[in-house]
């Protein structure tokens, strides 16, 4: 089971809830990092990283010797990435998307690829648990397609040794909070009862409905601001699977960079109910899907 | 560089536009409160929303639309089954893995296509259509505190930087068409696309950090972008007294590297009670936050004006 951990607002605690979730686990899991822009994960779960890569996007390089200047590539890439003017062939390496486009269509054949960087893709371990993380080079625009790329590690690791895996994903409800959630067996929307954690859970919920994924709220925070937030969820039939309290303790420990399971016996409760929640949500919805089909 | 016309005649001559971009890297450590504050504090500016996929500033200023906008950019492949001929060789070349097969033929996963046309170009049947996407709306607004530019892309749509810079052109021309000199830019957390959009042509980037691992770590990274693209950069440590001695090492980062520290505000349920009641900060009664709030905006026009 591959659960994603995602929120809508930023700041809400989906750092703090993966690594909670990963420590009281019960069976072989993998802690996946995938907010690539501002991973976190590794600052709490304090893993041994036993190995790191970079990571690239295959962009275009033109044999300027065999380009006729035909301008079939500029004409197909949708990024302005490749342009020609006159006798001139200019790339962009920074705005390619990596698609191919101007490669296979060349009748030339002048154009192969180079690489840009994207990041890096560094794996080990963190107690029990196995840890995945991507880190997404400064000033890199796009984070989808390292993203992709962790993913892609992700099936490999878990095609070798079987394993959940619980994914830390990134903040928002745009392309690369969607890329992050849209292979998970369940998401789990992490907020917080105030409006900015409302308005944007909304939009969360909106954004991650269509992919027809058993979703769960967890409100961290829990006697903030108010209560809205719960008719929400009582209104789409979203089941809050746990509620953190606001306690300067649990902020403070959070601060000290510390797993908030192992402030009181009664947080460590939450995230064991959570987890049962999570698995039964999962269960839920296999069983559904099985009675459709 | 632009300029406005000083307002009150022509006794101090041209001045400088100005723009700030309040960001953070994490997510979460105040920066649309703060934000909502300096737009209270701030005199003679256009506001704006530069978080265009999660935007909460709005929740604040409650702004009234004046003009509505639709947002298009981008197009998606559509398969058209009566044309298509099963051939495969859209799945095959998709490097986004957007194209599968069922029983109704090959489909195209909307959440997963990058937009970028291979498969349209190389469909022998020519059974693919490229239509345009409309990806949200942006509105230019009155609001209690001035003029407001802002959107919302719609949930699950391409987080366009494009957008990002819509709004920017925008908020600039209506900044010189009303004599305003400052745009104030609520920016997006991370590093990625539209975090660079709205760092474009800004002189200062005042980061919102939080003294935890994640806010250090996080405010680093957003320092070292400012600097890749060269823009100014000043810090606010928000909720200082969570933790004194990851304080002291934000602290020691900053005086290192240069960074002017704009402000320390403690951590203060005011914050929160003040956008339950969709109201700013300094709107309500004088506390010693929006006291410290007041010197911190103050500061950061100094850093402008620089």
């Amino acid at each position: 089971m591959i659960v994603s951990v995602a929120s809508g607002k930023g700041g809400t605690g989906k750092t703090t809830v993966s690594a909670s979730l990963t420590t009281i686990w019960d069976g072989p899991v993998l802690a996946v990092d995938l907010d690539v822009e501002e991973p976190n994960l590794h600052l709490f779960l304090r893993p041994t990283i036993e190995e790191s890569q970079r990571a690239y996007i295959k962009i275009p390089v033109v044999d300027e010797s065999k380009c006729t200047y035909c301008g079939t590539c500029s004409d197909l890439c949708q990024f302005k990435a490749i342009s020609v003017v006159n006798k001139l062939v200019l790339t962009f390496p920074e705005m390619c998307h990596g698609c191919g486009g101007c490669i296979a269509i060349c009748p030339e054949k002048a154009i192969s690829e180079g690489k840009r960087e994207l990041g890096e893709i560094s794996w080990g371990g963190a107690g029990n648990a196995g840890f995945l993380m991507g880190r997404l080079r400064i000033g890199e625009a796009m984070s989808p397609p390292l993203m992709r790329q962790v993913k892609a590690r992700l099936d490999k690791m878990i095609a070798k040794d079987p394993q959940d895996a619980i994914i830390d994903a990134p903040p928002g409800v745009s392309c690369p909070a969607v890329n992050a959630v849209i292979d998970s067996d369940v998401i789990i929307l992490v907020t917080e009862p105030t409006p900015f954690g409302l308005y944007d859970f909304q939009l969360a919920w909106e954004a991650f409905c269509p992919l027809n994924k058993p979703m769960g709220a967890v409100v961290n925070r829990a006697g903030l601001g108010n209560d809205q937030i719960y008719n929400f969820c009582q209104d789409k039939g979203l089941p809050v699977l746990a509620e953190i309290p606001f306690d300067r303790a649990i902020a403070e420990a959070y601060a000290r960079g510390q797993i908030i399971t192992e402030v009181s016996g009664r947080i460590e409760q939450i995230f064991i109910d959570l987890r049962d929640g999570i698995r039964d949500l999962a269960e839920r919805h296999g069983s559904r899907e099985a009675a459709y089909a | 560089m632009e300029f406005v016309t000083w307002r009150n005649g022509t006794a101090r001559g041209r001045r400088l536009m100005r723009e700030v971009v309040i960001i953070s890297g994490k997510g979460g450590t105040g920066k649309t409160s703060l934000t909502g504050a300096f737009a209270h504090l701030a005199s003679n500016k256009v506001i704006c929303d530069l978080d265009v996929d999660a935007p909460d500033l709005h929740l604040l200023l409650r702004p009234s639309h004046q003009r509505e906008e639709e947002f298009w950019s981008g197009y998606e492949a559509r398969i058209d089954s009566d044309l298509c001929e099963r051939c495969g060789i859209c799945a095959s070349m998709c490097r986004f893995g957007a194209i599968h097969e069922n029983d109704n033929g090959f489909m195209v996963d909307p959440l997963r296509c990058e937009g970028c046309k291979v498969c349209v170009a190389f469909c022998p049947a020519e059974a693919i259509k490229f239509p345009q996407k409309q990806c949200g709306h942006w509105y230019m607004s009155s609001t209690r505190f001035g003029p407001m530019v802002h959107a919302q892309l719609f949930p699950g749509e391409e987080n366009s930087g494009r957008l990002v810079m819509v709004l920017k052109q925008q908020a600039r021309e209506l900044a010189k068409a009303r004599d305003l000199d400052l745009v104030l830019c609520d920016g997006a957390p991370g590093i990625g696309c539209p975090v660079i959009s709205s760092l474009s042509g800004t002189h200062l980037a005042v980061a919102v950090t939080e003294p935890t691992p994640s806010g250090r770590h996080d405010l680093e990274r957003v320092a070292d972008l400012c600097g890749h693209f060269k823009v100014g950069f000043a810090v606010i440590i928000n909720k200082y007294d969570l933790n004194p001695d990851e304080t002291k090492r934000i602290e020691a980062f900053c005086s290192d590297r240069g960074y002017p520290l704009a402000a320390h505000l403690p951590h203060d349920p005011v914050v929160t009670q003040a956008m339950v009641q969709t109201k700013v900060v300094t709107e309500l009664p004088e506390t010693d936050f929006s006291r410290e709030l007041r010197l911190t905006w103050a500061r950061i026009e100094e850093l402008v004006a620089r």
